[in-house]
């Protein structure tokens, strides 16, 4: 495509070819409407704003695990030559946190540290150099705790409690769902499996560093430019907390340098430079260091989980029962809802007659966890993906023909009452099997060498917001200029996935026009309406069903001023080319300035609003609004290992991976989406971990992350990479803007498990916890060379005295999606019975 | 921890060539190229992800080489040649490389992009016609957490046919 | 950002001059050469130099100078330029393999062969912002007083990472010291202490000028490395091994080298003084492969498990005596490297 950034002139004759349905922009892989400012340095990311005046902020860190603050003294900081304001945590006392739920978060801690790196105090200086140097002069003190470490730890000690909210002592949350009896169905099976599976943690590693920027506006109200993927879940934390109109406060969310989760919550310093913006009148900026960004974590949780399955001998699920022990870190982030992750969708990618899920998260005192790509969906799908190859193994069935027998179907209601749209996920399977030549492979390649499969599956798109309300889950404002100009407003947030490309391709497949004739203005909550933000896979369809609610509007109002101008039946006239004209009688048209100025002079100035609500979930339990999508996408991946069994040294020389994605808007984007997804989880699967350290107790009580840096935190570089081969499977999903579903998240999930099970074809070793390394690897290979079990993982599942379980009928069981118990909630009053919504 | 030589609060001045044009700039003695490029010279192309040298994000051509500019003293980079990406298209014109990024999804969120297109340049203007294995070396100390580098990788080959074409047509042009 | 502390910044134009600044300021000053671990330190504050001395005016300091009797190396040559001096091979492999496997490209632009051999050791208690190190309450190797490697120790337990000294240390390289008060060469053999802290003899008012390397008529080496990825990360493992084989295919002489698992790089004296007067047959290069990894003694403060880099140390060190008797080796290269290792950097000699 030429610098113009246009596509070829239109013509004619390309008109007559603009038949019924034919699509001329979507499915095109085409350049993305943003990629010129991103190759020539020109996206204006959060850091890259600078004012005037502008103060640099930093913040002062905890350096203890768990403590008290008895308190702080400023003065030192204060007088020190270029410093602005130091605040502390009485500034900005009011807790906040992503969900109603769990509102227990404050921008500098008030009394109580929870982790080293939480914040409680602030300095603006006029150089960042100076803040920094500052931090050194505020006096804290603290009176230190003992640290819970771990989620064990945690059920054993309910004192010192890190929060004083939640189930009790240091459990946050507890849930027990069953659908169906599970005990029956083991009673049942030919065969029962159950294995214990460790999801070690991870971190989302953005390339850039979040960073914001806040403005008190001349008429006294507050702007603030942030690295963040949910503007308005912040727009809503700042108004919260600062104590201020949301009307008074523009959060303008800047492209992200990556975001993959880490970006989707509230986090203090933009709470902090907003305040401290305001009370100078003043810029204040914040960037903040690597370190920095790991103490703000939200990254995939460590999951302990036990899969207990049963099934027939011909591979038939009857039975799953699924427990999980969360480790949440130090606050609430979304943890009640990635509690509940950890067992919705075991139910999506195979038939599950009975299913008994329970789930504990603990807080302890490290970074919060959080929503991380495949947010609480890809711990147990490893588990459940690895216990199937076993199963596999034990009944002597190919694990890829095991899966095809027991695929779920489209249109189905699970056991937990999810509806599913499309499923494609057979034609996944089949399609890397024959790419990968997994027949020719599989249990046939020499010692060191192996193939594994794994499937999966995920939401395209939370069906519920994370506050309760009716309202839609996103917006989108048209704006035709006579001179044929269209923009698009809408609150999404652009993170790199190309979500403005997606905006942009749908109203211009609707309205006949190039991608790049098109202006788009998202991620500003003063210009655009609300969008919900860039996180469970959801902007895609929802911001894209909007938008083609909005175009269509605009479409009816231009077709009726042309029908009159041209005097041809309406359902005659097509939008191609930047023209509309007569289907039946190509020349005969106008161009699309035309056609907005006819509109204009018929109806007056042209908007129009689309919107987008979820429908309405089977899920009525209490916990079913975690789990329920529009629709959901499908993925299957073949990984190939060579493991050097002296040493455990792994290689991966190529990944196949198929995406059932509905229909892919920009092929170019949607492959680089999978290929990026394979490669978040090839890095999960073999090396990134977020690891902890507690130095010798004895001496320091000390509980520190391993190590808070890109050297050592082990992202996989262009030399780790391996060839993907990707297949886009395209069956369009009704209930997708032009048949899409997701592709952001879903292809991550199969790679964990793909790569064990695929080690295990090579050396016969079972590697029950990701990150797989080498280490582990010679463990099991020691294990299997002593006779005993050829395995490393973990060894047991902690009692846990799990609630009451909320007893739903499966739909086959005549179930309605209601429960048909009410187990009660241990002394809570009824005012603090939360409304579990979902990310 | 603070030690404050009463000299190296004074402001230093360099003259440097940025993208083909001479500059002068006044900076605290203390700042990296980097910063200077960013804070000081309003170049805020070149971005940065851990100013350790642990992410390649602030990659620049100093001299032709690709360098880290996050540890790299702007007090030496004084009378040195120094490209950023700014400096790659040229009258208005993408440079191939940049071309190929844009239309074959080589920038996702755009954030590693300069650092890589840069040392991109600088390994085809030294070897024209790289091997994948080569392009994968040369970009071994650039991290990129979207794209999982094959569309890059992509991008890079389209590039060398394009420049190889361009090179076709303006010798024999 | 992450920002430097303040410093005073000199920039000497001849050995001599900066022999002067050195000798005024002590301790307090520090040379600067491609910047890469000592900017980086002083970001994080583990190092904190008054006044930082430039090295890039110096002119003779980028020297290359090759003799078939001794070899010389300014010690501001970069680590790219030295990797892809055609020149220096056969012989040199070792060096030339370490070069090209430190870091990443861009650091190898900048980073020098003097600064690779006094980079400062490493160690995960160490390498860490100020912040991070406040919250272990500092330790021995700077602010503290607790190693936390070995908390009983009085010592300090931080890695040699250096990839280029096991190299050189194999081919029985010397550098020159040179201060106000005259010059020494040492053997690159007695450069360092087996001390994290006080792990290398260059004095405070020295400068490291050269490397110089007599004559490697016959001799070939290699270098192998164990990382985690396969660019970015300091080495966990190294082995540098050279041999001179007579033409009857007997080791006449040979120097085994591991290195990153001790405060220096140690020389395997056992294992090559075992390889003596033998063929590099299969029980040979086991034997020797498994008397070098008895030296290895790795602790808890690198990537990967202690117990694992020492259970693979005989593995590396038999791919480098495999390498050097002239099995392709291209296959397990590739495999740890994790890209074709280019075979011009293979001895072939």
């Amino acid at each position: 495509m030429a610098d113009s950034e246009k596509s070829p002139a239109p013509s004619t004759k390309n008109r007559s070819k603009s038949k019924d349905g034919e699509l001329r922009v979507i499915g095109v892989p085409r350049r993305r409407v943003d990629a010129r400012a991103k190759v020539t340095g020109q996206t204006r990311f959060a850091d890259d704003i600078a004012f005037p005046r502008m103060a640099y902020c930093k913040l002062l860190r905890s350096p203890h695990a768990h403590a008290r603050i008895r308190k702080i003294g400023t003065t030192r900081a204060r007088s020190h030559p270029g410093v602005y304001l130091v605040l502390t945590g009485k500034d900005v006392p009011i807790e906040y946190g992503i969900l109603p739920v769990s509102q227990d978060e404050q921008a500098l801690c008030v009394d109580h540290v929870r982790h080293v790196g939480d914040p409680v105090a602030a300095v603006i200086a006029r150089e960042e150099l100076t803040a920094f140097e500052a931090l050194d002069l505020i006096d804290v003190e603290y009176e230190v705790l003992a640290p819970i470490c771990d989620p064990e730890e945690a059920l054993a000690n309910p004192e010192p409690r890190i929060h004083s909210y939640g189930e009790e002592g240091n459990i946050h949350k507890r849930v027990a769902l069953a659908f169906g009896d599970v005990e029956q169905g083991f009673a049942e099976a030919d065969e029962v499996f159950e294995d214990v599976f460790f999801y070690q943690g991870n971190t989302h590693l953005p390339i850039e560093q979040h960073a914001a920027v806040a403005v008190k506006d001349p008429d006294g109200k507050l702007t603030i430019w942030s690295s963040t993927q949910t503007p308005h879940y912040l727009h809503r934390a700042l108004a919260k907390v600062l104590e201020m109109p949301p009307a008074h406060i523009r959060v303008i969310a800047t492209p992200n340098g990556g975001g993959f989760g880490g970006k989707s919550d509230p986090f203090q310093h933009e709470i902090v430079i907003a305040k401290a913006a305001l009370l100078l009148d003043r810029p204040v900026k914040i960037c903040l260091t690597r370190e920095e960004v790991f103490y703000c974590h939200r990254g995939r949780h460590p999951v302990l989980m036990k899969f207990k399955t049963g099934v027939k001998k011909d591979g038939t699920i009857i039975g799953m029962h699924l427990q999980t022990l969360i480790d949440g870190g130090a606050y609430g982030s979304y943890g009640v809802a990635s509690t509940f992750y950890t067992g919705a969708l075991q139910t999506t990618t195979y038939h599950v007659p009975r299913y008994r899920f329970e789930g504990c998260r603990t807080f302890t005192n490290k970074p919060p966890c959080g929503p991380k790509r495949g947010h609480g969906t890809v711990q147990p799908r490893f588990g459940q993906e690895v216990q199937l190859d076993k199963i596999a193994e034990k009944l002597a069935i190919d694990p890829a023909e095991l899966r095809l027998r027991i695929v779920e179907s489209s249109d189905t209601v699970t056991a937990n009452f999810l509806r599913l749209g499309t499923v494609n996920l057979a034609e996944c399977i089949r399609r890397v099997v024959k790419r990968s030549g997994w027949n020719e492979k599989f249990r046939k390649l020499p010692e060191g060498r192996g193939v594994g499969l794994a499937c999966s599956a995920y939401l395209t798109g939370a069906g519920l917001p994370i506050y309760w309300n009716k309202m839609p889950h996103s917006g989108v404002q048209l704006k035709l200029d006579r001179g044929g100009g269209v923009t698009v407003f809408c609150g999404s947030s652009e993170i790199g996935q190309g979500s403005d490309d997606v905006l942009a391709s749908i109203v211009a497949e609707v309205l006949g026009l190039d991608t790049f004739d098109i202006r788009i203005y998202t991620g500003d909550t003063d210009l655009g309406p609300v969008d919900l933000g860039s996180y469970s896979s959801r902007v895609t369809l929802m911001a894209g069903n909007a938008a083609i609610q909005a175009a269509e509007r605009a479409k009816d109002l231009l077709v009726t001023a042309v029908a009159e101008r041209l005097t041809v039946p309406k359902e005659r006239l097509r939008f191609a080319d930047g023209h509309v004209f007569d289907s039946a009688a190509p020349e005969k048209g106008v161009t699309f300035a035309e056609a907005v100025s006819l509109a204009e002079a018929r109806f007056g100035t042209i908007g129009t609003v689309g919107s987008y609500t979820p429908p309405e979930s089977p899920a009525h339990y209490k916990g079913g609004g975690v789990g329920p999508s529009p629709t959901y996408s499908y993925s299957a991946a073949v990984v190939e290992v060579g493991v050097n069994p002296l040493t455990g040294w792994t290689t991966i020389p190529t990944i196949w991976i198929a995406h059932d994605i509905g229909r892919a808007l920009n092929p170019e984007l949607a492959r680089g989406q999978v290929v990026g997804s394979v490669y978040m989880g090839l890095g999960e699967a073999l090396m990134e971990e977020q690891q902890f350290r507690r130095l010798p107790k004895k001496l320091s009580s000390a509980f520190v992350h391993k190590f808070p840096s890109m050297l050592e935190y082990k992202s996989p570089t262009t030399l780790d990479m391996p060839d993907v081969v990707v297949d886009l499977i395209e069956e369009p999903d009704p209930r997708g803007p032009f048949g899409a579903k997701e592709v952001g998240q879903g292809p991550l999930l199969p790679i964990m498990p793909a790569v064990a099970n695929a080690v295990y074809d090579a050396v016969g070793v079972r590697i029950d916890e990701v990150p797989i390394t080498p280490e582990k690897i010679i463990k099991g290979l020691a294990e299997k060379k002593a006779g005993r079990l050829p395995r490393f993982g973990p060894s047991h599942f902690p009692q846990i005295d799990w609630p009451e379980a909320l007893r739903v009928p499966p739909p086959w069981e005549g179930g309605d999606g209601n429960a048909v118990n009410h187990p009660p909630r241990d002394g809570k009053p009824a005012s603090q019975k939360e409304k579990v919504l979902t990310p | 921890m603070i030690t404050v030589p009463v000299e190296s609060r004074k402001s230093a001045h360099i003259r440097l060539t940025l993208n083909a044009e001479p500059v002068e700039v006044s900076f605290a003695p203390y700042k990296t190229l980097l910063e200077v490029l960013r804070e000081d010279l309003g170049h805020t192309g070149t971005k940065h992800g851990c100013e350790l040298g642990e992410c390649g994000a602030c990659a620049v051509l100093v001299d032709d080489k690709p360098v880290l500019s996050c540890l790299l003293l702007a007090l030496e980079c004084d009378g040195r040649n120094v490209l950023t990406v700014e400096g790659l298209a040229s009258n208005g014109t993408l440079h191939p490389l940049q071309e190929a990024f844009a239309n074959l999804g080589a920038a996702q969120c755009g954030y590693c992009t300069p650092a890589i297109l840069v040392t991109a340049k600088a390994l085809l203007d030294e070897n024209p016609a790289p091997t994948r294995d080569q392009i994968r070396q040369a970009l071994s100390g650039n991290l990129c957490r979207c794209t999982g580098y094959l569309q890059i990788f992509e991008a890079v080959e389209e590039a060398v046919v394009k420049i190889a074409e361009q090179r076709k047509t303006s010798t024999h042009g | 950002m992450m920002r430097l502390p303040l410093f005073d910044f000199r920039t000497p134009r001849t050995i001599k001059e900066a022999a002067m600044i050195l000798d005024g300021e002590g301790a307090n000053a520090m040379p600067l050469a491609g910047g890469t671990d000592l900017l980086a330190n002083m970001k994080r504050r583990q190092q904190m130099p008054r006044t930082l001395m430039s090295l890039r005016h110096i002119n003779d300091l980028t020297d290359i100078r090759l003799d078939s009797s001794t070899s010389r190396l300014g010690a501001c040559v970069t680590l790219a330029s030295l990797a892809a001096d055609s020149r220096l091979r056969n012989g040199f492999a070792a060096l030339s393999q370490a070069a090209a496997q430190v870091a990443t490209p861009p650091i190898r632009n900048m980073a020098t062969l003097g600064g690779n051999l006094c980079l400062d050791t490493r160690c995960n208690y160490y390498d860490q912002n100020y912040e991070w190190r406040k919250a272990i309450n500092f330790c021995l190797k700077k602010d503290g007083d607790t190693c936390w490697v070995a908390p009983g120790s009085s010592k300090c337990m931080a890695v040699s990472s250096t990839d280029t000294a096991p190299a050189l240390l194999a081919l029985g390289a010397r550098v020159r010291l040179v201060s106000r008060s005259g010059e020494r060469e040492v053997s690159v053999a007695d450069l360092y202490n087996n001390d994290g802290m006080n792990y290398i003899k260059r004095r405070p008012d020295e400068i490291l000028t050269e490397v110089i390397v007599d004559s490697l008529r016959g001799w070939k080496s290699a270098y192998w490395k164990l990382r985690r990825r396969g660019s970015f990360d300091f080495p966990v493992l190294s082995v540098a091994a050279a041999v001179r084989i007579t033409s009857q295919g007997h080791v006449d002489d040979a120097r085994i080298i591991v290195g990153s698992t001790a405060s220096q790089p140690l020389v395997a004296t056992e294992a090559g003084n075992f390889l003596k007067g033998r063929t590099l047959d299969r029980e040979t290069v086991a034997e020797a492969a498994a008397l070098a990894a008895r030296i290895a003694k790795p602790l808890d403060n690198t990537d990967f498990d202690m117990s694992w880099r020492k259970k693979v140390t005989a593995e590396f060190v038999t791919y480098a005596l495999r390498e050097l008797r002239g099995d392709d080796m291209r296959a397990e290269r590739e495999s740890i490297t994790r890209y074709a290792f280019p075979g011009d950097l293979i001895d072939i000699q």
